[in-house]
């Protein structure tokens, strides 16, 4: 079969979607490529490099879509090119579906094949290889850091020179994901202090393990969104996190931001007010600026001045290391095929049973198969429930104890029933009822305390050393009964015993719950 | 109030506190439960003063009783020292064994508490008062003399007389043929002689009993005259045909026994050879001498609290491991100052916490809750052991026995068996401790000779503090 490498179209794309290395491992696993003249000037790959690696050229659009039975293209197809597919066709590159829906009806018109390597289910640790945004979003993220280099006037590591002392620059990036992370590394390569925010706690590691320094916004709440996104946070959250950007805004030289929210507006997190508020000479670099920017200032595809900060919004930062994105995408997509046609003699074979295929596959032979069903949650997203509910039966002493031997079993019943036939036999019925309440308690005493954290040991024994004042009851009912018959009772032996009885016991009633009390309110999280 | 308001106001006490022994269980729930605990106890008290069975003439020595008691329990419960939290409870423990004798007696010489009962019915109530003032009386006498040796005012070494087993086995027969002749007794005064004698056997039982135990096993024992003043309970309760008392004390009774069986479990000892009584000299002294050829060489390195804090500022992991020597030296303050200061550096720090740490279950616990270290940093002993050797540096604060690598290796050693903190696997160990002495089991410990340990002497506060300066230095 052959792979066509049309130029890309949209304006200011420097992107190519296969690279010549990659070209030639293409046609070792059986395929034809062919090359759209000119399609790889942006990314410094001429025609003759790639008529070296073995593809051929041809020139004129139409042409290169009519012969070629797969076509890989970088950015979201527009609906001439669509229409210059071939029926049965297979094109593989961005597709967005959501955003597209009328390209996806032009596609089951063209009863076509289409795996848009957006939908691919990231959590899949095999599919990691063919992950397109990842590799993009690294190279962004590493680009958006060297804009801010460009655009700030001063060095980023600390100097004591001769000249004098050069303060280090403090970069602050918001979002820490592939792109935030990239952009972390760079920074901190380059020797700036780096700080960094992401709503998902868990990424705070991945951070520090990059030289980034985690920093927290001081409200509770949990940001995963599931398969690794992030998701809109309640407004007591964002009302934090606002404080904690104003306060890094007057701190830093540098900010960048990559939050994104899929499906959703770029979340509004630099404010004018903010942007006021940084040092004159400040940038800040806004990933997001195609989604409609995280800072209020940026101008998409600009970089502009404001209240002294640059403000860059490019939206191409990709296509500013053409080169790099391009080698790094094509071989994702080279992955995808190895996995598209596995038996390595240029036929693919687009088997939904695969997770990660199935993922891919918008539109098979003309038919929507977009969305894919969810992928099996990540575990990821269980471990925090699953824990809390783990967590206090591996503190107990019980629960997970294998149950006691047959013949153990076996002699304690025995003896308890030898006992209990004993005391059936002779005890009166009156003290019968009493026992049974005695037994009765014992094991509801036996099954409330069996599972106690060993941090409350201490608290317990004095709680249940308070309670057992409750003999003070004995006490007073002793002290002065109401009298019915004569009875030469002793009196004020009685009543002397009874008192010191209370006395005693109250000491520890008051002591025992107040020291518990005291005890309890010093454990804290 | 009637009889049957009386009654159910009984039921949602005894409701109240199960909830509160239930709520106990948990750090998130225990605060709520000792509410519980506190309103049972004020239900079944004031159902009781105002119930059918007290007549208006009690009132004023009621209150009176209950004024002179609640303050001084209360002024107790405010002074107390966190670290003298064991002595306190092992006192309240003897103070509800005394109660339950006394109200055994007062019970005894009250004809109207016999009235109308059968001969059968009759035989069960006198067992059911012989019962109760005997273990009120062992309860009684035992806890003062834990309170004695967790104050520090008696020894922690067992005593041990000749004979001991026999001793007790002659009193419990004593006991069994007074009992008999009590319940032979025609009159008052005759029953009498036979529960004096018993009782002071009781008594004699009790102090013998707890002076025979080693100071080692005091947490066992705490909490097992904690079960014991539960059962004291319940079988006055029986005396008094009172299920409010049977239930309560049963609860208290046998969570008490579990809490010492979990105490028991935690040192891999058998709850009998603890009362037996005994360790930590009797058996541990030839165990010793025996092994003295195989002790293993290697020299002990002291340190400097500067170099210590040399050590943890380069640390990544710190474990650290406080035992009574930190409780004694009223250490935990400074031990929290240096672990918020590491924790601020990015340092991982974590408490790990043996289950017999202290002279109380949860003794430890209690300590650095007080001193304010969150309780999310604060591991058991199974949670952590398998991560010393990531960990950096495992300090050891006035800890011994239970880091003491012979009870995996050495199966001769005393405490052998018993479930250890593997400090020895950290890169770094520093053993804090005042000089080279044993432990209250008596046994000699090789991590002292290990190559990778350190010995920081001195007091704990004192080295902490310096430590502390050290570090901010």
């Amino acid at each position: 079969m052959q792979i066509g490498i049309p130029a890309e179209t949209s304006a200011g794309e420097k992107r190519v979607a296969t690279v010549p290395e990659v070209v030639e491992k293409l046609i070792k696993l059986g395929f034809k490529v062919a090359v759209e003249s000119g399609a790889g000037e942006g990314a410094n790959c001429s025609d003759d490099t790639y008529r070296a690696a073995g593809a051929e050229i041809i020139v004129g659009t139409p042409k290169l879509w009519a012969e070629s039975d797969i076509v890989f293209k970088v950015t979201v197809p527009t609906s001439a090119e669509v229409e210059l597919m071939r029926e049965g066709g297979v094109l593989i590159g961005f597709i967005w579906p959501a955003q597209n829906p009328e390209l996806m009806q032009q596609f089951a018109a063209k009863k076509v094949t289409v795996l848009a390597i957006d939908c691919l289910p990231r959590m899949l640790s095999r599919a990691q290889k063919m992950d397109a945004l990842t590799s993009q979003a690294g190279v962004a993220g590493y680009r958006a850091v060297i804009e801010a280099a460009n655009a700030f006037g001063r060095f980023f590591n600390g100097q004591i020179t001769a000249a004098g002392k050069v303060p280090p620059a403090k970069v602050f990036i918001a979002g820490a994901g592939v792109a935030g992370l990239a952009a972390i590394g760079t920074a901190a390569g380059l020797g700036a202090i780096v700080r960094a925010n992401d709503t998902r706690a868990e990424v705070a590691d991945q951070v520090k393990s990059l030289g980034g320094e985690f920093v927290k916004v001081e409200y509770e709440e949990e940001g995963g969104g599931g398969g690794g996104y992030a998701k809109v946070m309640s407004e007591g959250f964002q009302q934090a996190q606002r404080e904690m950007y104003a306060k890094q805004a007057k701190e830093v030289d540098i900010i960048i931001t990559t939050a994104l929210i899929p499906g959703k507006p770029a979340p509004r997190l630099i404010t004018a007010e903010m942007v006021k508020s940084m040092k004159p000479g400040s940038v800040i670099v806004d990933m997001a600026a195609e989604r409609g920017g995280n800072c209020e200032l940026t101008e998409p595809g600009q970089a502009v001045v404001k209240h002294g900060v640059t403000i860059v919004g490019y939206t191409d930062l990709n296509s500013r290391l053409a080169k790099q994105s391009s080698t790094l995408y094509a071989t994702n997509l080279f992955r995808l095929t190895e996995e598209l046609c596995k038996t390595k003699d240029g036929i693919i074979n687009v088997n939904m049973e695969d997770d990660a295929i199935r993922g891919l596959t918008v539109v098979k032979n003309g038919e929507i198969t977009w969305p894919a069903p969810a992928p099996k949650l990540p575990p990821a997203a269980a471990k925090p429930a699953a824990k809390s509910v783990a967590a206090p039966a591996a503190h107990g002493h019980g629960g997970g104890g294998a149950p006691a031997s047959a013949t153990k079993t076996a002699v304690m019943f025995g003896v308890a029933a030898l006992l209990f036939l004993l005391i059936g036999a002779y005890a009166p019925a009156a003290f019968l009822g009493h026992f049974t309440v005695f037994v009765l308690a014992c094991f509801v005493g036996y099954m409330v305390v069996w599972n106690v954290t060993p941090a409350l040991h201490t608290p317990l024994m004095s709680v249940t050393n308070a309670i057992s004042s409750i003999i003070a009851i004995g006490a007073l009912v002793q002290i002065a009964p109401p009298l019915g018959l004569g009875f030469d009772r002793p009196e004020e032996w009685i009543r002397w015993l009874a008192v010191v009885a209370i006395a005693l016991t109250a000491v520890n009633m008051f002591g025992g719950f107040a020291v518990t009390r005291r005890m309890l309110s010093m454990f804290r999280k | 109030m009637s009889a049957s308001l009386a009654t159910v106001s009984y039921i949602g006490a005894i409701i109240l506190f199960i909830l509160s022994l239930g709520g106990l269980s948990n750090p998130e729930s225990s605060r709520r439960g000792n509410l519980y605990g506190m309103i049972g106890m004020a239900l079944a008290v004031l159902a009781t003063v105002f119930g059918p069975r007290v007549s208006m003439a009690g009132i004023p020595w009621i209150i009176g009783a209950m004024l002179v008691g609640g303050s001084v329990g209360l002024y107790a419960a405010r002074k107390v020292q966190m670290t003298q939290m064991p002595e306190l409870v092992a006192l309240m423990h003897s103070m509800v064994g005394l109660a339950a004798c006394l109200v055994g007696f007062a019970n005894y010489i009250d004809p109207m508490a016999a009235l109308n009962l059968s001969s059968a019915e009759k035989g069960i109530h006198e067992i059911e008062i012989y019962l109760g003032i005997l273990i009120g009386a062992v309860t009684f006498s035992g806890s003062l003399i834990a309170f004695g040796k967790l104050a520090g005012k008696i020894g922690g070494k067992p005593l041990l007389l000749p004979g001991r087993h026999f001793m007790n086995l002659v009193g419990l027969l004593v006991v069994i043929a007074f009992g008999w002749q009590f319940l032979q007794a025609e009159t008052i005064s005759a029953g009498m002689f036979a529960l004096t004698v018993m009782t002071v056997i009781a008594l004699l039982f009790g102090i013998h009993m707890v002076m025979a135990i080693g100071g080692a096993d005091m947490p066992v024992v705490v909490s097992m005259l904690n079960s014991y003043s539960g059962w004291a309970a319940a079988a006055t309760g029986f005396m008094l045909n009172n299920d409010l008392l049977i239930v309560t004390g049963a609860l208290v009774g046998s969570s008490g026994a579990i809490l010492s069986y979990i105490m028991c479990r935690a040192m891999n000892r058998n709850f009998i050879s603890v009362i037996a009584g005994g360790f930590g000299s009797g058996a541990g002294k030839p165990a010793k001498k025996a092994d003295g050829d195989a002790q293993p060489a290697g020299e002990v390195i002291p340190v400097t609290a500067a170099e210590t804090a040399e050590l943890l500022r380069e640390a990544k992991n710190v474990i650290i491991v406080p035992g009574y020597g930190m409780a004694v030296a009223q250490a935990q303050h400074t031990v929290n100052e240096i672990t918020q200061f590491l924790r601020e550096k990015g340092v991982n720090v974590r408490f790990g916490i043996h289950p017999v740490a202290g002279r109380m279950p949860g003794h430890m616990n209690v300590l650095l809750a007080e001193a304010r270290v969150p309780y999310d940093i604060v591991m058991e002993m199974d949670e952590l052991n398998a991560d010393f050797p990531d960990t950096d540096v495992a300090i050891v604060i006035g800890a011994n026995d239970i880091v003491n690598p012979a009870a995996q290796d050495d199966p001769t050693s005393p405490i052998a068996g018993m479930p250890v903190l593997e400090v020895w696997k950290a890169k770094t160990s520093i053993m804090m401790k005042r000089s080279m002495a044993t432990g209250y089991a008596g046994v000699e410990n090789p991590l002292f000779y290990k190559e990778n340990n350190r010995m920081l002497f001195g007091d704990a506060k004192k080295m902490l503090e310096e430590v502390l300066t050290a570090l901010k230095a």
